[in-house]
């Protein structure tokens, strides 16, 4: 696809706030990045941000954007992508926004298959709270709130996706910068829910889940590792049961029909230039 | 005689009643007749008690009254539920063969018909047409031509064909015939019929039609009672027009997808019931300080909590004004009947859209679920415009833009409305946030900055209140010593209570107010009043503390908090009492 328009075109000129060194930097880079290699333009782009550090991403972008209440994107770019299908939809947030105060929604927007795109910033803490233990956490993280460890077994987010019918499930790294955004450019491209888990680590509070960490753990699933993310039962076996922290598309389903594909939502409902028609006249009729 | 016939039809949850009163409701609206509908119904899918109930009148009915004339009791039950309201003249149908009525023992002081339901039905095709012979029997004892049955029978069955539609008409006839034929007795009805043809629908389908006239073409929602026939409305009905309706896993699931559709420009509205509004009210607030225009429907139940879920009050006025955390203007717009809640959704989506808003649009369970008969000039659109505000296009959007080209979506303006831009729109691209922000949309928290974005949306309120008519609906003799104020649904109750008062020589002035805020000042009218008296649907007079403290005077309060709407005869016995203790003369 050829690039329309710099992705520094998708760049605020507000100054982010988040800590020197913080994994949402990359992460937001390369949602521009993915976003000005698909052709997209600010001005037809939308994104949405939930609360936490990760909620001031729609701040530090370029583009018609909602910054919400907690734990609720997915619910708000679910109504812009319907009420207008040629907007790009974005929505970003944190592991506490998506999988803990919004974890309904995220299973619901997996089944629903609205095609946007849902890029979780992963790093495994509250970190705007100033750290405390996440959906995301690892049962024996001590943090302010679970001085000895939560105890609870973590949320996996691709099985919950996948259980949920999800139709494209992917995961990247912050800091692998050409990775992370050529699965994104994936996501945006595909036709329905994308969902890309970024580990984006916390530098302040998390000195678990470090970038060192992921370095050491994470395993590819690109191209040259010959993993085929259309076939469900590899999908099902790496997702559930495989012991790596994985990089890359895990799951696409390609016969996937979005949401507004299903329903036949193709015009843009901003449009009432013309309104109203007569048809709006006979509505009564029915209630001889 | 009374001009009006009480009729109703009750028995279990899972009887049919509904369908077939409201048979019975149509056939009376095709015949001329005014027709005002209630129920009695409970959150069980089976067994119990429910009722349809019809009001009918050759002149306008709006409201319910203690009396019935004509019940067709389908179980004992419905018949110890009512008989408080029957009379010597009133007439019992019963089917002293269906299981459970074998030892039914009917009132002596009334006349019942044992008609052979189930047996009847089974002759023109088949038992489950019972409720239609009823219906048949009915209209002998009323002196209703069966033929006026056929119509809303063909609307009813048409789509599952014509040999139902038959059997159906055979089954009304078989009944019509058998109480003819039976009961040599004179019934002291005679319904009279006219060339009048009237609509009948309900307040949910009202706000419904509405909201697709007004040009809504998202609507997300959680089932509830009863605001769910909102949503059932314009499910297949919005698609026709461009819209969507998607039923949501959760209250705060739908109405951040409305606010997600009205940010990408849609007119966009929610709707629910008192614990969806709790459930919003986080959201609220995030669509008021976004300035987004967004109408949210509360049909009002019976709380607090799940309350009584099928029962009328008006509860929520405090919720939809005051809640939500900081502080929040918001409209809230109560239409007083069921063509004004036609009427009212349209100017709802106009008054956001012009000031940028969140929108609440209120009724209560009791016009929700009333179907009421209405010329069908109340719907009329021919003259309709809508009204977006102010939205600006490519081609003007620089005008709104601050030195850096950036559009600055909460300009300070004069009047408090700013420019809005919807996404697509070149030059117009800005972020919406729930934070404290500047004219830009970027989180502040300089002082200075603050006042100023609060003082501009807190102005917004102040021009529609001078620019809008926010005028109540005034009745009665203007010069009486008595006002009565209300709210909402109350209307009809009151306007019919004033009838019995006339009589007794009482007059009354009636300010039925549609708005609750914006509000009309009502000090004037309060201040010449004898005595000023708040009628509402809740126990604490919540209306009532509103008007004592716009008008600093002190009000008399007649409150219902019974769970059943007000009726008109009641009502008048109990406002006729505080003007004599207060020695009001007429």
């Amino acid at each position: 696809m050829s690039t329309e328009v710099s992705f520094t075109e998708f760049k605020s000129d507000e100054d982010p706030t988040w800590c020197p060194g913080c994994g949402d930097f990359g992460t937001m880079n390369g949602i521009m990045r993915a976003l000005a290699n698909t052709g997209n333009q600010p001005k037809d782009t939308f994104v949405v941000a939930g609360i936490g550090c990760s909620g001031k991403i729609g701040t530090y972008m370029r583009a018609y954007a909602l910054h919400g209440v907690h734990g609720r994107a997915l619910p708000v770019g679910t109504g812009v992508k319907l009420a207008n299908p040629d907007l790009e939809v974005v929505v970003a947030g944190g592991d506490g926004d998506g999988y803990s105060i919004g974890g309904n929604h995220f299973i619901h927007a997996a089944r629903r298959n609205v095609d946007l795109t849902y890029v979780v910033m992963d790093n495994r803490i509250y970190g705007l709270t100033k750290g405390q233990a996440s959906p995301t956490s690892n049962p024996q993280f001590e943090s302010s709130t679970t001085p000895e460890g939560s105890k609870q077994a973590p949320v996996n987010p691709l099985a919950l996706a996948l259980a949920a019918g999800g139709s494209f499930i992917a995961q990247s790294f912050s800091s692998d910068a050409r990775r992370h955004t050529e699965i994104l450019e994936a996501a945006i491209e595909h036709d329905g829910f994308a969902l890309v888990n970024t580990f984006s680590p916390c530098v302040t509070f998390n000195d678990v889940d470090t970038y060192d960490y992921f370095k050491e753990h994470l395993v590819d699933l690109g191209e040259d590792s010959g993993y085929d993310p259309t076939d469900y039962d590899d999908a099902v076996e790496h997702i559930l049961e495989g012991d790596a922290e994985y990089q890359g598309v895990l799951y696409r389903d390609p016969e996937a029909r979005s949401y507004s594909e299903e329903h036949g939502l193709t015009t843009d409902m901003s449009d009432l230039d013309e309104w109203p028609p007569d048809e709006v006249g006979d509505l009564v009729q029915e209630f001889y | 005689m009374h001009e009006d016939l009480n009729w109703a039809i009750g028995g279990a949850a899972g009887d049919g009643i509904d369908s077939t009163g409201k048979i019975f409701a149509q056939a009376l609206a095709r015949a001329g007749r005014h027709v005002f509908t209630s129920k009695d119904f409970a959150s069980r899918i089976r067994g119990g008690y429910t009722a349809y109930k019809v009001r009918t009148s050759v002149a306008p009915v709006q409201s319910v009254v203690d009396r019935l004339d004509v019940l067709i009791a389908l179980t004992e039950r419905t018949v110890s539920e009512n008989r408080s309201e029957l009379h010597e003249d009133s007439v019992v149908i019963y089917d002293g063969e269906r299981p459970g009525m074998a030892n039914f023992e009917p009132p002596a002081h009334l006349t019942a018909l044992s008609v052979p339901l189930t047996d009847l039905a089974e002759e023109a095709g088949g038992a489950i047409m019972r409720n239609v012979v009823a219906l048949g029997a009915v209209t002998t004892v009323v002196g209703f031509p069966v033929e006026y049955l056929d119509e809303a029978l063909e609307k009813r069955f048409g789509e599952k064909g014509d040999q139902i539609v038959t059997n159906n008409k055979e089954a009304a006839r078989l009944g019509a015939e058998y109480v003819a034929e039976e009961f040599d007795h004179e019934f002291p009805y005679d319904l009279e019929t006219t060339d009048e043809d009237y609509v009948l629908l309900n307040g949910d389908e009202a706000i419904g039609m509405g909201a697709i006239a007004a040009g809504c073409k998202f609507y997300a929602g959680y089932p509830i009672t009863p605001a769910t026939n909102i949503m059932e409305y314009l499910a297949g009905r919005i698609e026709e027009f461009g819209g969507h309706v998607l039923q949501a896993e959760d209250e705060l699931a739908a109405i951040n997808m409305a606010l997600g559709a009205a940010r990408a420009g849609a007119r966009a509205m929610t709707g629910t019931s008192g614990p969806g509004i709790d459930l919003m009210a986080e959201t609220f607030g995030l669509v008021a300080q976004s300035e987004t225009p967004l109408v949210i429907a509360n049909v009002m139940r019976s709380g607090p909590s799940t309350g009584m879920p099928t029962k009328q009050e008006q509860g929520d006025l405090n919720m939809m004004l005051f809640g939500g955390h900081g502080e929040i203007r918001r409209f809230v717009i109560a239409p007083t009947t069921v063509a004004e809640a036609f009427e009212k959704t349209i100017l709802a989506f106009d008054m956001a859209e012009k000031y940028q808003t969140p929108v609440y649009l209120t009724i209560d369970l009791a016009m929700s679920v009333t179907e009421q008969t209405f010329t069908p000039e109340a719907f009329d659109v021919s003259d309709l415009e809508i009204d977006r505000g102010p939205i600006v296009d490519e081609a003007d959007v620089q005008e709104f833009q601050d030195e850096e080209g950036r559009f600055r979506p909460h300009m300070v303006t004069e009047d408090g409305v700013s420019p809005r831009t919807l996404p697509g729109t070149d030059g117009g691209v800005h972020m919406s946030t729930g934070l404290e922000h500047d004219e830009l949309g970027r989180r502040t928290e300089d002082p200075e900055i603050r006042v100023e974005q609060v003082d501009k949306r807190e102005r917004k309120f102040e021009t529609a209140r001078e620019r809008e008519d926010w005028s109540p609906r005034e009745f009665g003799d203007e010069d009486a010593d008595t006002l009565v104020v209300s709210w909402g649904s109350n209307e009809g109750a009151i306007l019919e209570a004033m009838a019995y008062l006339e009589d007794e020589g009482i007059d009354i002035r009636f300010l039925s107010v549609p708005y609750v805020y914006p509000r009309p000042d009502l000090t004037d009218a309060v201040e010449s009043a004898e005595t000023t008296i708040v009628v509402e649907a809740n126990a604490t007079g919540q209306f009532a503390d509103l008007v004592e403290h716009d008008t600093l005077s002190r009000v008399q309060r007649v409150n219902n908090y019974t769970g059943v709407q007000f009726k008109a005869d009641a009502l008048a016995a109990e406002i006729q009492e505080i003007v004599a203790a207060e020695g009001v003369r007429a």
